[in-house]
Parts: structure tokens; sequence; C-alpha cells
């Protein structure tokens, strides 16, 4: 809930500061903020542009698999107003009672017995089948390695083709890149003679979370969606990185944990699970980092646009285009700084595990 | 809550992607990129250690050629001087041959002419004085030709030793 808190502070904070003697509707200010939670979370249906939408597949493990397009539920589905205690916020849910199932904000539901959902405190208490389904961020990220894949086997094939020379094309651009992971975050932070074996990890991890973040930032489909500020997606990523430093972790690391050297015995229990917590704080703050940094960056710039919206005011535009431009070509260097980052920390993580004991 | 809550649908794509894509890329991009990047920059590398090691070896061999060519000129300086002083003391030698031989030629001409003349006037001698012994015999013969004569010599001897 703190969480919450503090992105509804800096988005108020954002509006504030831009609308100082203009006064609007609350109601406008509670929409644009749902319309940016929204936007920055995952969804079932690719919103294009007024009433137009791409539906995506549903894919659920519930007794076998079922598969459904999500415009079953969006669009012949049936919209159920809940009836809410005066003061809470209202609830509504997408009911499709022929395959069973709805959605509400954006989690599909199996319908009870009466074909519908039954709600404790704001949240529905029916079952929530394994959701498996291509969702936005899903497609976002089948596209984004696609892209990938298709970028780095032509740069590869340039090598092949040509053998040893000076990069041309497609390999001119991203070759620096990769001589930069190698030099800079493998070879600056890893021994010698280990670094090569993390190389591809840390290159990987590099252009896919640097090619996700820019494709957050393209707008229109394919883009915009808020694949690298989703947690599901920085928590993979994350266990990836501590599930390599735990099994590189070498004898003096898992020393260094479980018979830390000049820590007398006695203080051990204690020293113990704070070095654990203190293993599993690294990638935790791998996967806060990147997820904070690519949300509010999504956040800041639709709030700016937003407030031509809540203002009702096209004039408006002319603050918030050039703040929004602003902010967008910061994200550009963010895309860039953030999965570096991940690599370089990563890298610096892997390190303490395979370093050899120098006393 | 939800933003912050994983999505076990979008983390299992995530995980199989992100896998599939280190395996993929591993197999095939990185691998031969890298090595591909290696080998240019060892060959680079080495080049430039080649170039560097021919620009020294260049240099030294000029240096020896320098070296050589002066030791050249020294030498034939040296040789061109010690032909000068052959030359010289040859000429020199030859000369004083020369003139010791000339000497020796005009010492021994001397000798044989002072040898001639020796020979010569001791012949002249011997011819002189068997000329004069004839011809004291022909004038004792005239003196002692008749009594007269023989008287008048005697007388005339005896004259001169009463003169002395």
């Amino acid at each position: 809930m703190a969480f919450k808190n503090v992105i509804k502070s800096v988005f108020l904070t954002c509006l504030a500061i831009f609308s100082l003697n203009v006064s609007f509707a609350n109601s406008g200010k509670e929409k644009e903020k749902l319309e940016i939670m929204h936007h920055i979370s995952d969804a079932h249906e690719w919103h294009l542009f007024g009433e137009t939408a791409v539906y995506l597949p549903i894919i659920l493990i519930d007794g076998g698999l079922k598969t459904f397009s999500s415009k079953e539920l969006y669009h012949h589905g049936t919209v159920v107003n809940v009836q809410v205690p005066e003061g809470s916020e209202p609830i509504e849910y997408i009911a499709n009672a022929e395959l069973g199932y709805a959605i509400c904000h954006e989690k599909i539901y199996k319908l009870d017995a009466n074909g519908e959902l039954t709600f404790h405190e704001g949240h529905p208490k029916n079952l929530k089948p394994l959701d498996f389904s291509i969702t936005k961020n899903t497609l976002s990220l089948f596209f984004g390695a696609t892209i990938i894949l298709v970028l780095m086997f032509s740069t590869a094939s340039f090598y092949k083709k040509n053998g040893a020379v000076a990069p041309k094309g497609l390999a001119k651009f991203i070759e620096p890149l990769i001589v930069f992971v190698r030099d800079d975050i493998a070879k600056a932070n890893l021994p010698k003679s280990k670094y090569l074996k993390y190389t591809p990890y840390l290159l990987t991890i590099f252009f896919f979370i640097f090619f996700n973040n820019l494709l957050g930032l393209v707008p229109i489909l394919p883009g915009g969606a808020n694949l690298t500020g989703n947690i599901s997606v920085t928590i993979v990523l994350a266990t990836l990185t501590l599930l390599i430093t735990v099994f590189s972790g070498n004898k003096n690391y898992w020393k260094h944990i479980f018979a830390t050297p000049g820590v007398p015995i006695a203080l051990l229990p204690i020293m113990v699970p704070i070095e654990i917590v203190g293993v599993l704080t690294k990638p935790f703050a791998l996967m806060i980092r990147l997820f904070a940094n690519m949300t509010a960056g999504h956040i800041i710039i639709l709030s700016l646009i937003s407030i031509i919206f809540v203002n009702e005011n096209a004039a408006w535009g002319f603050l918030s285009v050039p703040m929004g431009l602003f902010i967008s070509v910061l994200e550009l260097l963010v895309a860039f700084l953030q999965a570096y980052l991940f690599a370089l920390l990563s890298s610096l993580f892997i390190s303490a595990a395979v370093e050899e004991a120098h006393h | 809550m939800d933003l912050v809550t994983p999505n076990l649908g979008l983390m299992f794509w995530t995980g199989l992607i992100f896998v599939l894509l280190l395996f993929i890329l591993t197999k095939f991009i990185w691998k031969p990129i890298l090595s591909a990047v290696n080998t240019r920059e060892k060959s680079i590398s080495d080049s430039l250690e080649l170039a560097e090691k021919t620009m020294a070896e260049m240099k030294s061999l000029q240096s020896q050629n320098e070296n050589l060519l002066k030791e050249a000129r020294a030498e034939r300086d040296a040789i061109v001087r010690d032909a000068k002083e052959i030359a010289t003391k040859m000429v020199e030698e030859s000369k004083n041959t020369a003139k010791t031989e000339a000497e020796k030629i005009i010492t021994s001409a001397r000798e044989a002419i002072n040898n001639e003349k020796v020979s010569a006037m001791a012949e002249l001698k011997i011819q002189i004085a068997e000329f004069s012994i004839q011809i004291a015999e022909k004038v004792v013969r005239g003196e002692l030709s008749s009594d007269e004569k023989q008287k008048a010599l005697s007388e005339k001897l005896a004259s001169d030793f009463q003169l002395n």
C-alpha cells in the first residue's frame, strides 16, 4: 500500500506543480489516475485508440488447458457493477457466463455457481485459475525478443560472411555495445580467468533490458507496454542473477557467509542470518531498481500528457508537450542506464561470489 | 498493491523467453561475435607489434648500415693510406736500390777502370822498360862500338866521378 501512496503522491505533486491556479473536477483527476495505473499495468487487450483494441488470447490452466480470446470477455461479456458501501471505490467486473470466467482489474476469476463474483473488502474471493495468457506485456516480450534475435542474427551473419574485419552497418552499432559489456562490465569486475564464462549472461541481460526499455518508450503497438517496469519481469531477471551468484559461489564466498573470518563464534548466530539476508537483498535491490525506474518514467510522461486532459484545455500542450519530450529524451538515457546498471551490478554480485581469498 | 504483486503467467513467459534467448544468443551470437572481435583485436595488436618490431629492426638495420658504411669508408681510407705508404715506400726503396746499385756499378766501374789503368800502366812500364833497355842497349852498343869511344866513355864516367 505504501508504494501505491508513493506513486500517488508523485503523481499528485506533478499535477500540483502544473495546475497552480486552475481548478479542475476531482473526477477528472481520478479518471486520469486510473488511466495511468491501467497503462502501466498488464492487460489482456492492447488498446490502440478510441474503441479499437487488439484482443489477446487468454490461456488458463483450470482442470486442463483452456484458451479463448479476451474479446469473449471484453466484448461479449456483461459488465457487472458491484454494490459497494458508501464512500468506497466503485467496483465493476466483466463476466462471461458461457465461459464461466470474469475479469476484474485485469485478473481472471472463475465464476461461482450463481454466475457471479463475491467480494470481500473490495477484492474478489473467487478462485483464480493459473493464468498463462499472452497479455500485453507477454506480447511485448515476444516482440522484444524477436527484435533482439533479428538484430543479433544479422550482426552475427556479418562476421560469418566477412570474418574478423572492421564492422560495417548494423555490426558497427551493435559491436561497440558488445565490446562495452565485455570490457567495462565483465572484464572490469570479474576475475580475468572467469569473465568469459559470465559474459554471455551479462550481454543477454543487458540487451534484453535495453531493447525492452526502448520498446516501452515507443507509444504505439508493439511498443508502449511497461514490460521492464513490471515486477514479474524484474523478479525473474533478479532471480536469475541470484541463482547464478549462488551456484557460482566458491568456498571463500560461503565461508564469508557462514563463518565470517574474524567474527567470534558467539556472534555467528546473529551474523549468519544477516549475511543470508544480505545475499537476498542484492537481487532484491536489482528488482526494485529496474521496476521503479521504468514505472516512474512511464508515470511521469503520462502525468505530463494528462495535464491537458485534466484541465480540458489544449493550450496546456505548450507546457506538457515540451516537458513530455524532455522526459522522453531523459528516458532514452535511463533505458540505457538501467540496462547498464543491472548488468554491472549483476557482474559485481557474481564477482563477489567467485573472488578468491586475498588476505 | 496490484502493481507490486508478481504475476505467475508473466513470470513464466519472461523466464521461458529469457532462458531461450540466453541459450540461443550464447550459442549462435555471442560466441561467434566475441571470437571474431577477439581475432580481430589480436590481429590488430599483432600487426601493430609487428610494425613496431619492423620499425625497430629497420632502425637498427639503418644504423648497422651506417656503421658498415663508416667501417667501409674507414677501411677504404686505411687501404688507400696503406697503398700510398707502400707505394712511397716502394718508390723510395726502388730509388734507394737504384742508387746503391748505381753506386755499386759506378764503384765497380771505377775499380775496373782503376784496375785497367793499373794494369795498363804496368804494361806500359814494362814496355817502356823494354824500350829503354833496347835503347840503352843500342846506345851502349853505339858507345861501345870502337875503342876510342870506349875510352872516351870511360874517361867521361871517370870525370863524373871526380866531379861528384
